[in-house]
């Protein structure tokens, strides 16, 4: 009965591990979902500082620039003369003669070095203060570095993307949030009450369910009037997203109060005297969190992929807003693509997020309850 | 069993109504109406309507009256004699733009669906039972991923490569030919040789996640004492797991009808957009933009009763093959 | 005749050698069954006995390569001689090959603990058993089905024919088994395998379930390997014990000398254990006889629980006097944990009353009583529950789940309250260094002492056990029991002792009360009623029992009860299904 997760501990340390600590240990074993933890870590710490991490300013146009291909960043310089030090070579801009199409080689004479917390644009940390630091920057501004390439207008995929992780990793974040609200209070309602409320509640939900989100939200989302500030667009959105969303979140968390009602620590606790406040936030929530944490954490990865495609149907975040949903419909036009593949790039983003953001939430619901095994 | 169909026949209607409602307030949501819309658009082209063109607009499509009145009429017409309203945009009724488009989605999403079963579930099973092997490893790690692509990437990709390998428009479901002919056989099986691609497309993530479940049922099943009993009579392995646990991890498997077939449409109008098919999404689309609200409204709640009736269907087919529903 | 004895003795059905099964952890291989040899001859009856752990149901499973991955077995032999004189190494056998699938079912058949769950709930009862005929007998789908309506009638199904293409869960309990049986006898194996086949069932189910066995092991001429915990059981209807314990056989021979000249110190205690429960306990004996004209502590009058049309508990009435032991014995779906339950105010009774007598004399009706009224005889009224996983809160420390009585109710906290929780351990023979750990930590018995602990913290007055040493091991059940007992005289407790198990209630209770579908049909002294009890439906109960003496084999005195209202009670089909237990 003695749970598998516990044998590989000593057993002394296993007799005073808490809830939390067993399932850290169950997660740990899975080494795909430790990996994601780590990925999604660094995602969210890109989210939270972008300045830092984009290496130019991604509004900033640049008419040379239109569709310029990623650059590769070199470790060794042969060309003039043999020195190690991250560098990349600025390229040429030439045309095609006869098509007129845009030919851009590398220009191996001149080498830009590139500086490893070095100076660039200026951006705001937190809304607290300014800063020029960055983690790569460029030595040359003139002959800025195109890691990613550069979009119709010639900004910087890069750091576009990077820009972009902030308000989709975020939405996904805020989301999830106000779908939980929403689904614990109606969720807890209805597994708690039970009876006739339950009843009702559930027909909601299911009737809920049965919708197909997106018509549900392309409509919701027309209503929105174009010219609303960034801001405001944003939390209409998360709201409409949450409106659907709440339900799954409801029916989990109703599951688990139904099945906890009739749990025996449950009714030994009553007997205790203890208050019901104290039975549902000492003794069902505890049990609880861990399924609640997991689901949540599948949530998000749903709500950023909504998030993307509303966007990139044109009928979520509006540009100037940059999110990963607004960069991809830069790619909608099949001729802009097969001129710059590079486009698809932000939506390597949201695949390498959303996979992540998965695959963490399988490894917590697999190391959910380290007691029935 | 027939106690349980009518009951659950009978909740349709309720559920149907508060669906119709929750499109007509959907579509009513946008400030404005669709001759505000119109004559902005006027305006864009440097033309002036004046006040008493704008009333009597409104006056001729009933945007004067309330929004209960406006409700109830609308759905006395669809009740009555199938009219779903006018279309502003196209100047003509909207039940004849809408039925072909519907029928397409339906389609569309049906084979689908089907495409998503036939490899989800032998993929699922051969996972559960060969669990860890590489195959499983190999499968997991497949449906991770197409859990994790938007699907109009995926359709944005294959257009890429269609595009720039083959130099192919892989858009539409139709040939060029056939577009607007009429019905023919000819006409069906170039819908069949167009359908694959979006049917592809919108399998992969519905599959992907269907392998989870389907894995996770028949891991569920395994280690129940009943396959137990059929080892130990003797059965064979393959003919034990199709005849019990599989049969017995179906029944899940049934109800997830109810919420694939909404994935799957909501996820088929975002690929019929960037795939430009004859579908109900891109009218959709379109309509909404233009505030052309009783096209808009017509297919909201169209879509959306799909669905329901997809919940219905399964609801029912569970009954019929599980004893335990049928019997209690 | 004398030639009989000339022919060399005949080779044993199946012989078991130095069997090895493991199981692969993390920690290394864990060996379930160790080294293990046994025979079974033809005809006999080979009893497995051991608790939990013991390893007795991967032997079971072993002989049939039927051991839940990733268990395999390791080393040794199982020959099994058939008699066509054919002699096979089943442990040999690859567990997917045709030759080992060609002898289960047919030479060899397994019957399982949960019938419920050991048949598919989505195929009828008929289905599964054809399928067996027409696999190993290769009969057409008509012969099939005329012979699985024959085999039901054989397990005395009635009305077989309508029977065969219902479901499982349209069974009752024992008829479940009922079908089992007949599907594991399909094809008339030589040996029959039951792992712990009545476990699940009520105690007159299991005695009709055994005799069933009996019957048609002798019509058949067919082997038996019995897996149990039960001592009773094993007295009953084994020739040879093979007692087990940790994967090793701790003693072995014919069942005599297993009961009366065990010796193995594991069998003396495995036996000691049992017959403990055969008497009234040592500590009562010295105990003065209780004051019976003293006023009840606890009257309950005329009580009714119903949920819908179920009527749980139907007008039943009971007294309990200060410092008795009162049990309540019945089968499942008496009613007895209702009564416990209804008494507790875990549900609101339908009617009747609850008169509880306060110290100071004032008499409160704790039927009708709530909130701060309800809190306080809640103090005073404890209740020990008959899961010790379950009732333990997984997520608090043994400290938490002992003290948290004392902290909500605003009594004790800090130091006060890690003293006073250390103390409590220490009182139910709980070392109070543990108090940090988790209950994951404990075992079974340790918990319940756990919860015991957590039930006497407020200085109760009267405690509700339900089930409280059911989950528990025979060896550990009695320290339990004594437990209770050491408390009930330190504290002047007064014990509602509900269980199934009329050995608990004879060593325990002062008093007993029968319930029957939601009645008390009988409540007297508990010698006189677990010796000579008046109401027919005791008599049938006590008579089902299986004593634990196989020098004390007389079937003969057992009988059904049989309700006069209804007379068909046992043998009907039920609707929905209600598990035995």
């Amino acid at each position: 009965m003695v749970d598998i997760a516990i044998t590989n501990v000593q057993p002394d340390r296993a007799a005073v591990a808490s809830q939390w600590q067993l399932i850290w240990w169950a997660f740990k074993r899975h080494r795909l979902a430790m990996i994601s933890l780590f990925v999604t870590i660094a995602l969210y710490l890109v989210a939270l500082i972008p300045g830092f991490f984009a290496i130019n300013d991604p509004t900033l146009q640049n008419a040379r620039a239109t569709f310029h291909p990623p650059q590769r960043v070199h470790l060794i310089d042969t060309a003039n003369g043999f020195s190690l030090g991250l560098h990349y070579y600025p390229l040429k801009l030439t045309r095609d003669p006869e098509t007129l199409a845009a030919i851009f080689t590398e220009d191996t004479s001149r080498k830009i070095p590139i500086a490893l917390f070095g100076r660039g644009y200026e951006y705001s940390v937190f809304g607290l203060f300014n800063t020029t630091v960055h983690l790569v920057a460029s030595t040359d501004p003139s002959r800025p570095l195109f890691l990613f390439g550069a979009d119709r207008l010639g900004r910087d995929v890069f750091s576009r993307v990077v820009q972009g992780a902030q308000i989709s990793l975020s939405i996904g974040l805020v989301g999830v949030f106000i779908s939980l609200l929403l689904g614990v209070v109606l969720g807890g309602i209805s597994g708690y009450y039970g009876g006739r409320i339950d009843f009702v509640m559930q027909r909601v939900i299911d009737f809920v369910l049965s919708l197909p989100t997106i018509p549900i939200w392309l409509a919701m989302a027309a209503a929105l009037p174009q010219g609303w500030p960034a801001t405001m667009q944003y939390m209409m959105i998360t709201i409409i997203l949450s409106l659907t969303g709440w339900a799954q979140l409801a029916r989990v968390v109703r599951g688990r109060f139904l099945s906890l009602r009739t749990e025996e620590f449950v009714a030994a606790a009553r007997l205790d005297g203890v208050s019901e406040g104290r039975i549902i936030f000492r003794h069902m929530l505890p049990s609880f969190s861990s399924h609640i944490i997991a689901s949540v954490t599948l949530a998000v990865p749903a709500m950023i992929l909504a998030e993307t495609s509303l966007s990139f149907l044109g009928l979520g975040l509006q540009p100037p807003t940059i999110s990963w949903g607004v960069l991809l419909r830069e790619a909608q036009n099949i001729r802009s693509i097969a001129t710059a593949p590079w486009l698809f790039l932000p939506g390597i983003a949201v695949v390498i997020a959303v996979m992540a953001l998965n695959l963490l939430g399988d490894g917590l619901r697999d190391a959910a309850d380290p007691y029935n095994k | 069993m027939l106690k349980f169909i009518a009951k659950r026949l009978l909740w349709m209607i309720p559920s149907l109504f508060a669906v119709s409602f929750l499109a007509f307030v959907l579509i009513q949501l946008p400030p404005g109406d669709y001759v505000t819309t119109y004559i902005a658009t006027l305006a864009a082209s440097n033309e002036v309507i004046d006040q008493n063109t704008a009333a009597s607009l409104r006056e001729r499509f009933g945007l004067g009256d309330p929004m209960l009145v406006q409700y109830v009429k609308w759905m006395w017409g669809i009740l009555s004699r199938g009219d779903f309203g006018i279309s502003f945009e196209w100047q003509q009724p909207v039940s004849g733009l809408i039925w072909e488009r519907m029928a397409l989605t339906l389609v569309l999403a049906v084979a689908s669906l089907l495409a998503t079963w036939a490899i989800a579930l032998p993929i699922g099973v051969y996972s559960a039972v060969r669990k860890y092997s590489v195959g499983d490893y190999l499968f997991t790690a497949f449906s991770f991923f197409g859990l994790s692509v938007p699907s109009f990437l995926l359709a944005l990709l294959l257009m890429y490569v269609a595009a720039v390998e083959f130099g192919q428009d892989v858009g539409g479901l139709f040939s060029p030919e056939y577009e607007t002919a009429s019905w023919s056989i000819a006409k069906m099986l170039d819908l069949l040789g167009h359908l694959w691609l979006p049917v592809a497309i919108l399998a992969v993530s519905s599959t992907a996640s269907l392998i989870r479940v389907m894995r996770a049922n028949m891991l569920d099943e395994l280690p129940k004492p009943y396959v137990t009993t059929a080892r130990a009579k003797g059965l064979s392995e393959f003919r034990l797991l199709t005849k019990y646990p599989m049969r017995i991890a179906l029944n899940p498997f049934i109800s997830t009808i109810a919420w694939l077939l909404p994935n799957l449409i909501s996820g088929s109008v975002v690929v019929a957009i960037v795939l430009n098919l004859p579908t109900a999404a891109p009218l959709l689309l379109q309509s909404l933009m233009a505030q052309d609200m009783y096209l808009a409204g017509a297919f909201v709640l169209l879509i959306c009763a799909l669905t329901l009736i997809g919940s219905l269907i399964s609801d029912i087919l569970l009954a019929l093959v599980d004893p335990r529903i049928r019997l209690e | 005749m004398s030639d009989i004895h000339t022919i060399s003795p005949r080779k044993p059905l199946l012989e078991v050698r130095n069997l090895v099964t493991q199981f692969p952890l993390r920690t290394g291989l864990f060996k379930a069954v160790n080294d293990l040899s046994f025979s079974i001859e033809q005809g006999k009856t080979l009893c497995v006995v051991g608790e939990s752990g013991s390893g007795k149901s991967v032997t079971a499973r072993s002989i049939l390569q039927i051991v839940d991955s990733p268990g395999e077995i390791a080393s040794g032999s199982i020959i099994l001689n058939t008699a066509d004189g054919k002699s096979v190494d089943l442990a040999k056998l690859h567990p997917r090959s045709k030759a080992i699938r060609d002898i289960r079912g047919r030479d060899i058949a397994m019957i399982f603990q949960e019938p419920m769950s050991s048949l598919s709930p989505v195929h009828t009862v008929g289905d599964q058993i054809t399928e067996v005929l027409r696999l190993h007998m290769k009969m057409t789908k008509q012969q099939a089905r005329d012979e699985a309506i024959n085999l039901l009638r054989q397990v005395e199904i009635p009305n077989p024919e309508q029977a065969i293409d219902r479901y499982a869960f349209q069974y009752s309990g024992g008829m479940r088994q009922r079908a089992m049986i007949a599907m594991a006898l399909a094809c008339k194996p030589q040996l029959l395998i039951a792992d712990e086949p009545t476990t699940a069932l009520d105690v007159t189910t299991q005695a009709e379930i055994l005799d069933l066995i009996a019957r048609l092991q002798k019509s058949f001429g067919m082997a038996v390997l019995f897996i149990t915990h039960d001592m009773g059981v094993v007295a009953q209807i084994a020739d040879d014990v093979l007692v087990m314990h940790h994967g090793v056989a701790k003693e072995y021979g014919p069942v005599e000398q297993i009961f009366h000249a065990p010796q193995d110190p594991y069998t003396k205690m495995l036996i000691g254990s049992v017959l403990k429960l055969e008497q009234k306990a040592e500590i009562r004996l010295a105990r003065p006889p209780l004051d019976t004209t003293a006023k009840p502590i606890l009257e309950v009058r005329n009580l009714s629980q119903h949920f819908g049309t179920l009527k749980a508990l139907d007008d039943v009435s009971i007294s309990l006097l200060p410092g008795e032991t009162l049990g309540i014995v019945g089968e499942s779906g008496s009613g007895k944990t209702t009564m416990g339950r209804a008494i507790m105010r875990l549900y609101d009774p339908t009617g009747g009353e609850m008169l509880y007598r306060k110290a100071d004399g004032s008499v409160v009706d704790l039927a009708k009583i709530g909130g701060t009224a309800l809190k306080e005889a809640r103090r005073e009224l404890r209740m020990v529950f008959q899961d010790p996983f379950g009732s333990l809160n997984p997520r608090m420390t043994v400290a938490q789940v002992i003290g948290e009585p004392l902290l909500v109710n605003g009594i004790m906290r800090g130091k006060e309250l890690d003293e006073r929780v250390c103390q409590l351990m220490e009182q139910v023979g709980l070392d109070p260094r543990g108090r940090e750990r988790y209950p994951h930590a404990f075992s079974g018995g340790q918990r319940q002492r756990i919860g015991i602990a957590r039930a006497i913290t407020l200085k109760p007055r009267i405690i509700v056990a339900d089930e409280a040493t059911s989950a528990l091991d025979v060896s550990v059940r009695f320290q339990v029991l004594d437990l209770l007992m050491k408390l009930q005289d330190e504290l002047q407790l007064a014990y509602i002792f509900i269980s199934h198990d009329i050995g608990v209630i004879r060593y325990m209770c002062d008093r007993v009360g029968v319930m029957y579908r939601g009645k008390l049909v009988e409540v007297g002294e508990a010698e006189k009623v677990c010796n000579a009890p008046d109401h027919p439906y005791t008599q049938a109960l006590l008579s089902a029992i299986p004593r634990p003496d196989p020098r004390d084999r007389d079937r003969s005195r057992r009988f059904r009860y049989v309700e006069p209202a209804t007379p068909l009670i046992q043998s009907t089909l039920v609707k929905n299904g209600s598990s035995a237990r």
